[in-house]
């Protein structure tokens, strides 16, 4: 084939063109992108947390920590014991963030559950809006995220967020939190507390997807989120939650 | 049990993430803002007995103006990244616009109105003195070098109008320092919309208070007269602006302890215990009523003017104090107790580490070694020798 100058920076050119719109090596020579590959816009996810069938064994905060390299003393997520005596304040533990467990309650006569915690995945974060550089945002599938390439360490964040739910990575010197396992999740796998959770009381679920339980499970049972007075639009919903919950 | 904490808080909670530095940076940024208000007295206001702290006003805040961006710098989990504030600000951020708020207050207000006020002195300084102080001087003159009544007619009036667009600039610059904090709905200490305007008058305190210690000292030094008439207006401003400022703050209290919404039983516990002697003890009592009873005392009765010294210099050194308590409780107050309302954790100074109270001492002590090398590169009292030019 004899391929003249213009030519070749024809070629080259539109090669350019269509890889810096984000084209895969596929598209631009032609052949049909995987019908497998995640698209970010069909998804929306969030969780859906049962307090009665939480045991706090801990399993999910374990499991977090080893599938995520959360450092020793912080938590992406952590389990909260309740116990709650009528007309008075509520005795609430959660040692090491429930890492082991709990040991047993020296009192049975007590209102007592577990609440598991996490990033609330807020579509209206306020964590994200005080973000001065933007290194902190919600993904176009639901996922509070931080580029830790990007972030200042400023932990204005950490300021905002109303639950506790970021830290200051001790190494990386930058803002880190619960990314919901994204790259779990965009590999048709849920998260690792998830997965982890003997009794089923945490469930990842799509708010997109028509087929998920979420849909059925919202419209049976009488929900709530946590702090909903913030109004950040969480989307970690949790079934039979107690007023006493912080 | 984690040493430091008392009851419940959320786990990620035990470590305090804004820490002394985060306590000087309202604090700098607060004499700046002050020291330029009480030199807008002299200039928009025509308050003319404040005439002799004009230029120093201006040079105090310069000198803080300087330092306020190195407590932040230094806090910076990354602070090799802090240009991305100024390159790709996020808009909805109220910290996004520090970088913007301090350059316009920095480049259009203080750089300006500083040489305007003292062209006519650099031109007279650049043409009598010699050697490498003679080649600064004729730098900064950015060479103009008319000095004619004309020139100096429009210097005047340029002024005025950096002045005038100064005074909301200040306001701004504190305001916006408040606005930080007070727009954080997830903290209830700092949640609400007094605290720009909290800021904004005990900033205004701090400044007039820097100021008047300023002007004593360097009296002292330069074995000047002190003008009594001057030190007694700042006093008498000092005492105005204190009067609003702690007005506001007990309107905030009592606002708080009225409403006694949910999170009022733990910040009320707080403030009787780890904030007591801060809070109640160092800012009420020893910052506040203390410095306002001597400044009161001085519009109700003419002591001699010996003693006016004395209780002036007391009084705003610990207004000063008392500033800087309320700076403390404000941004440490609101991280020790846990968004639960259930606990509370303990803040400890570490002593030489990058955000410890030897970095904090240099931060504080670096405005005032700036303020002496601007006061010899530029007399605030040469005053008389320009117009003989």
């Amino acid at each position: 084939m004899d391929l003249s100058r213009r030519d070749l920076f024809k070629i080259g050119g539109k090669l350019l063109v269509l890889a810096s719109a984000g084209a895969t090596l596929e598209e631009i020579i032609g052949a049909a992108p995987p019908s497998q590959a995640y698209r970010m816009a069909d998804h929306w996810w969030g969780m859906i947390i049962d307090i009665d069938k939480c045991i706090g064994c801990g399993n999910c905060v374990r499991a977090c920590s080893q599938e995520n390299h959360v450092p020793a003393g912080y938590f992406r997520t952590w389990v909260e014991r309740y116990q709650v005596e009528e007309g008075k304040q509520p005795q609430v533990d959660s040692p090491n963030g429930a890492m082991d467990g709990f040991p047993p309650s020296k009192r049975e006569d007590l209102k007592s559950f577990f609440v598991p915690k996490l990033c609330n995945q807020c579509a209206s974060s306020p964590c994200v809006q005080v973000c001065p550089v933007g290194a902190t945002f919600v993904s176009p599938d639901g996922v509070v995220l931080v580029d830790e390439t990007y972030c200042l360490g400023c932990r204005y964040c950490i300021q905002a967020c109303p639950y506790g739910c970021r830290y200051l990575h001790p190494e990386k010197h930058t803002v880190d939190k619960c990314t919901l396992c994204y790259h779990r999740i965009t590999k048709g796998l849920t998260t690792a507390c998830c997965e982890s959770c003997p009794t089923g009381a945490r469930q990842l679920v799509d708010f997109k997807n028509p087929k998920d339980p979420v849909h059925e499970f919202l419209r049976n049972n009488k929900v709530e989120v946590l702090k909903p007075y913030m109004a950040t639009q969480a989307k970690v919903y949790y079934k039979d939650l107690d007023g006493a919950v912080r | 049990m984690i040493p430091g904490v008392d009851g419940f808080i959320y786990p990620n909670e035990v470590e305090l993430q804004w820490g002394l530095l985060i306590v000087l940076y309202p604090y700098i940024t607060g004499l700046v803002a002050g020291a330029f208000i009480l030199a807008s007295l002299e200039r928009v206001f025509k308050v003319q007995a404040v005439r002799p702290t004009y230029r120093l006003a201006l040079l105090t805040a310069l000198a803080f103006l300087l330092v306020a961006p190195l407590p932040l710098q230094l806090h910076l989990g990354h602070p090799e990244r802090s240009l991305e504030m100024y390159f790709t600000p996020h808009r909805s951020s109220a910290m996004a616009m520090f970088g913007f708020v301090y350059l316009w207050y920095l480049m259009v207000v203080l750089l300006l109105e500083i040489w305007l006020e003292y062209r006519a002195d650099i031109v007279h300084l650049a043409r009598t003195t010699a050697g490498w102080r003679r080649l600064v001087y004729k730098l900064l003159t950015l060479g103009s070098e008319n000095v004619s009544p004309e020139a100096r007619q429009i210097d005047d009036k340029m002024s005025y109008v950096v002045t005038v667009i100064g005074i909301p600039s200040a306001f701004l610059l504190h305001g916006y320092v408040g606005f930080i904090f007070g727009s954080i709905k997830a903290n209830p200490w700092w949640s609400t919309p007094l605290m720009p305007i909290v800021f904004l008058f005990s900033a205004m305190v701090s400044g007039i208070a820097a100021v008047l210690v300023l002007y004593m000292a360097f009296m002292k030094v330069e074995k000047m007269p002190i003008d009594m008439s001057c030190l007694d207006t700042i006093a008498k401003y000092l005492f105005y602006t204190f009067v609003i400022d702690f007005s506001l703050e007990m309107l905030d209290l009592l606002h708080r302890t009225y409403e006694a919404d949910e999170s009022f039983h733990s910040l009320d516990f707080m403030v009787h215990t780890r904030l007591w002697g801060s809070q109640v003890i160092l800012q009420i009592c020893v910052g506040t009523l203390l410095p306002l009873a001597i400044l009161a005392a001085n519009q109700l009765w003419r002591f001699s003017e010996l003693r006016r010294k004395a209780m002036y210099l007391v009084a705003s050194l610990l207004t000063m104090v008392g500033i800087f308590a309320m700076r403390w409780n404000v941004v440490i107050g609101g991280q020790l107790f846990s968004k639960s309302f259930l606990g509370y954790t303990t803040y400890k100074v570490e002593f030489a580490a990058r955000e410890g109270l030897l970095s904090a001492i240099g931060l504080m002590a670096l405005p005032f070694i700036i303020v002496v090398v601007l006061v010899k590169l530029l007399p605030p009292w040469a005053e008389g020798k320009a117009s003989e030019v």
